[in-house]
């Protein structure tokens, strides 16, 4: 994001900071801190749709100092007392990785095919993603399902607790992914784009894109931390 | 987030700039902006009675303890702990974080960056109705058996993680924790957008630096919130699970409540109080940076002067908001933490005096030597300068450990930050309301009116807080509703200071009293107010460029252009004595219209 106003190009003029063109010294001291020269040009040659990706990577800070909370909560609930037993690796969720690594790479190659114009490869990548994503899903239950069959239930143990509160939080965003998801999916076999629309259509599918991947890396983040840091 | 889109596609589809013609869709469910920040006003409006409503109650509990009132009966101390949660939760969620920034900020940012609304208008619209269901739900936690909860608003475990711990801490405790998640996701959602708007959708020619301290101050919150109110949600769960699902992140081993022991084991308090107040430190400046924005504002309007050192201003705003995040443990002195933390934690929060200081230093720098329009805005801005310095100060008192100790949960505090967070963020939304009124609804508020409105809450709040700092002295503790028994004083140290508690009580009912004055010229002037122009205060930002009150879509399908900083007052050689930021100026006339054959389409850069 560029943010420093340049100067306009119509007449030389020094450059000064953030201002924006020349300062001349104010009644006041100059400290009105701002520029007299022409409109700079950082507000107007963005174009709109650069928003959902800015919009996209806000909302995933937001999503990441969430869990950032909840590793600190884990680091010092770890240390706390002496009744944290970590849980082994539920074998499912080496299953559960791979196939959301998959489905990574997957709407990877539906975003470049629909860069490429392909549309129909594109859908039928993107149905692979939404099908890998809700493979992803019913994994992670059904390694939930495993342990409460051993007895491990969410109050049985800290680690256990953590355990629960992460893959749980991690799965209700996925979730929301796979929305977006089928809202890309939904809006392409509808086949309602104009010409016009396309630009705003790959700025979308960017933007998911993007939080998809980013669920991908929190999963595994999630898995280091889960088992490594025990 | 992609499922926001959605919705937001088909509107944009159907075409932005008509609108809508439905009362629903025009005034209920609307998408513009500044319907939004409307509505978020008023929600903060009634909560803001709510809150003080519970604070006169609380008074008069604690003046004539024993008392039995007219229709609410005896308060009795269970009530009154339930009363001081409420009120704390209402006003520093639903009032000091919604309306400063979802009210004022939804409002304005848009129109004085000129941009015709936020940039995701759909989000906008869910983050308001997400606030409200937020609303109702805290509220409904006083009608649920047993009542609201009796935990403060900081909520601290174990009381409030063991549901029999006290009466309202069963199901009203849940519904607080639920109302606070709520209030978060629709927190998160408006920062969101705001940052979004900000960055990518202000008009031509107005480069960062020349944005008005208010959009400086409503960036720079949002920022704040984004960060924020994630780990309050997290902190959140983690309760709620610890309260109804049996886990231990919260309660430690050993606990009797009511002679029987609980089944948790090993969990941590300290953690809920760390998780708690890193949310609730920024807390403090997302209330207090919006006010700072709208006086800097308004002081330079006012003062016919440009804001003096706009620069330092904006490096102010960012390092308070920046040194916000480092300082969560100075609530925390007396929790036992390592001495050497607690200096840390000291020498950081007494910094903060630094930016504090640049900002009060040219606030006076801009009043200095100044032709002041004495206007009730300015008097209410001018007010937010005196409480946020004498709330202040007593911040650097309570920064300091060894003075923090004695003085922790006492009066002191409560006098401190009442002053500085509470009374100085309302009246920055007092002198926004007054100086954006005739802009929002195309006619004045009463003068008079708000001159008498102002000088008795100035004189009400101080005469309401100062008092307590000598109280929390003396030793007076909060959060106690009762310091006699039978008659009998339990603390007789406390026992000379009945004169002083009797003269805040009625301190404060007087003020209560003079708010109904606010509301009164407020829809008073709604229908009777004098009629203004586009611009009745000549000021010099975007919104005063446009009528009032403002078209559906800000300004009309074309675009502004901006040629000049925010606060050019006084300029000498300016015909008005002011120049508007949307003023060209003739020596850049060569170089706009060379960016334009150059630059092509330059202009419709959030149009459709």
């Amino acid at each position: 994001m560029d943010t420093t106003a340049t100067s306009t190009k119509g007449i030389a003029q020094p450059k000064v900071g953030l201002g924006g063109g020349t300062r001349k010294v104010g009644p006041n001291g100059g400290s009105r801190g701002n520029g007299h020269s022409g409109p700079g040009k950082d507000g107007f040659e963005r174009d709109s749709l650069s928003k959902y990706r800015l919009g996209m990577w806000i909302a995933l800070a937001g999503i990441a100092m969430m869990f950032t909370a909840l590793t600190s909560a884990y680091i010092v609930r770890a240390s706390t007392s002496n009744d944290w037993r970590p849980l082994a690796i539920p074998r499912l969720l080496w299953l559960s990785t791979t196939l959301i690594l998959l489905s990574s790479f997957t709407f990877e190659i539906a975003r470049r095919t629909l860069r490429s114009g392909n549309t129909n490869a594109y859908q039928r990548w993107l149905l692979l993603t939404v099908l890998l994503g809700l493979g992803f899903l019913a994994t992670q239950l059904l390694a939930w399902r495993q342990l409460a069959a051993q007895g491990i239930y969410l109050a049985s143990n800290p680690h256990n607790s953590f355990f629960y509160v992460l893959t749980g939080a991690h799965g209700l965003h996925l979730l929301g992914g796979i929305l977006g998801l089928d809202y890309l999916l939904l809006r392409s076999w509808r086949n309602r784009v104009e010409e016009s629309g396309a630009a705003k259509r790959q700025a979308i599918v960017n933007a998911v894109a993007l939080y998809w991947h980013f669920m991908f890396g929190l999963w595994i983040y999630l898995f280091l931390l889960l088992f490594l840091w025990r | 987030m992609a499922d926001a889109n959605v919705v937001n596609e088909g509107h944009e589809a159907v075409h932005r700039h008509e609108p809508p013609k439905s009362f629903i869709r025009k005034y209920i469910f609307s998408l513009d902006h500044k319907v939004i920040g409307v509505q978020y006003l008023t929600l903060a409006l009634v909560a803001v009675f709510v809150g003080m409503i519970l604070s006169v109650l609380m008074r008069l509990s604690l003046t004539w303890p024993d008392m039995t009132w007219p229709i609410i009966g005896a308060i009795k101390p269970d009530s009154y702990l339930s009363l001081l949660t409420i009120h704390g939760t209402m006003m520093v969620f639903f009032v000091l974080t919604t309306a400063p920034q979802g009210g004022f900020g939804n409002y304005f940012l848009p129109i004085q960056i000129g941009a015709d609304d936020m940039a995701f208008p759909t989000l906008n619209m869910l983050s308001f109705w997400v606030t409200l269901v937020g609303f109702i739900v805290l509220v409904a936690s006083f009608f649920v058996p047993e009542g609201a909860p009796i935990g403060g608003w900081t909520a601290y475990p174990p009381l409030s993680a063991i549901p029999s711990a006290g009466p309202g801490q069963g199901t009203g405790m849940n519904l607080w924790i639920l109302s606070i998640a709520i209030f978060c996701v629709g927190s998160l959602l408006g920062a969101l957008n705001f940052i979004t708007t900000l960055l990518n959708m202000r008009a031509r020619g107005m480069s960062l630096m020349r944005m008005p301290l208010t959009c400086w101050a409503w960036f720079t919150t949002a920022v704040l919130a984004l960060l924020a109110f994630p780990v309050l949600l997290a902190a959140g769960v983690l309760l709620y699970l610890d309260r109804n699902a049996g886990t231990s992140f919260f309660v430690p081993a050993g606990l009797y409540v009511k002679d029987i022991i609980q089944p948790h084991a090993g969990g941590s308090p300290i953690l809920w109080q760390h998780l708690f107040w890193f949310f609730g430190h920024p807390e403090v400046y997302i209330a207090i940076l919006p006010g700072m924005g709208a006086t800097s504002h308004i002081l330079a309007t006012f003062a016919r002067k440009p804001v003096f050192g706009y620069r330092a201003m904006v490096f102010a705003i960012f390092a308070i908001g920046l040194l916000g995040f480092f300082v969560w443990g100075h609530h925390m002195f007396i929790s036992g933490m390592s001495p050497y933390s607690a200096m840390a934690f000291s020498i950081l929060t007494l910094s903060i005096g630094v930016p504090s200081a640049v900002k009060t230093f040219n606030w006076l720098g801009t009043l200095w030597g100044a032709k002041i329009r004495f206007t009730t805005p300015m008097l209410f801005a001018i007010g937010f300068v005196s409480l946020f310095v004498a709330g202040g100060i007593t911040g650097l008192v309570l920064g300091q450990t060894s003075l923090d100790l004695p003085m922790h949960d006492t009066y002191f505090v409560l006098g401190h930050f009442h002053l500085v967070m509470g009374v100085a963020a309302i009246f920055g939304m007092f002198a926004g309301i007054y100086f954006w009124f005739p802009k929002m609804f195309g006619r004045m508020m009463s003068e008079r009116l708000g001159r008498i409105h102002f000088w008795i809450t100035f004189t009400g709040v101080y005469s309401i807080f100062i008092p307590m700092h000598i109280m929390g002295i003396v030793g007076m503790p909060r959060r106690y509703s009762r310091f006699a028994e039978n008659g009998q004083q339990i603390y007789g140290f406390l026992e000379s200071l009945h004169p002083l508690v009797l003269f805040v009580t009625v301190a404060a009912i007087v003020t209560f009293f003079t708010q109904f004055l606010f509301l009164f010229n407020l829809l008073w002037s709604l229908f009777k107010g004098k009629k203004v122009g586009a611009n009745p205060w000549e000021a010099t930002t975007l919104e005063w460029d446009i009528p009032s009150p403002p078209p559906h879509d800000n300004f009309a399908g074309i675009p502004p252009v901006v040629y000049r900083g925010p606060y050019e007052y006084s300029v000498p050689g300016a015909p008005n004595d002011y120049i508007m930021q949307s003023t060209p100026d003739p020596a850049d006339e060569a170089g706009v219209r060379a960016q334009e054959g150059n630059g092509g389409n330059g202009h419709d850069g959030h149009k459709h």
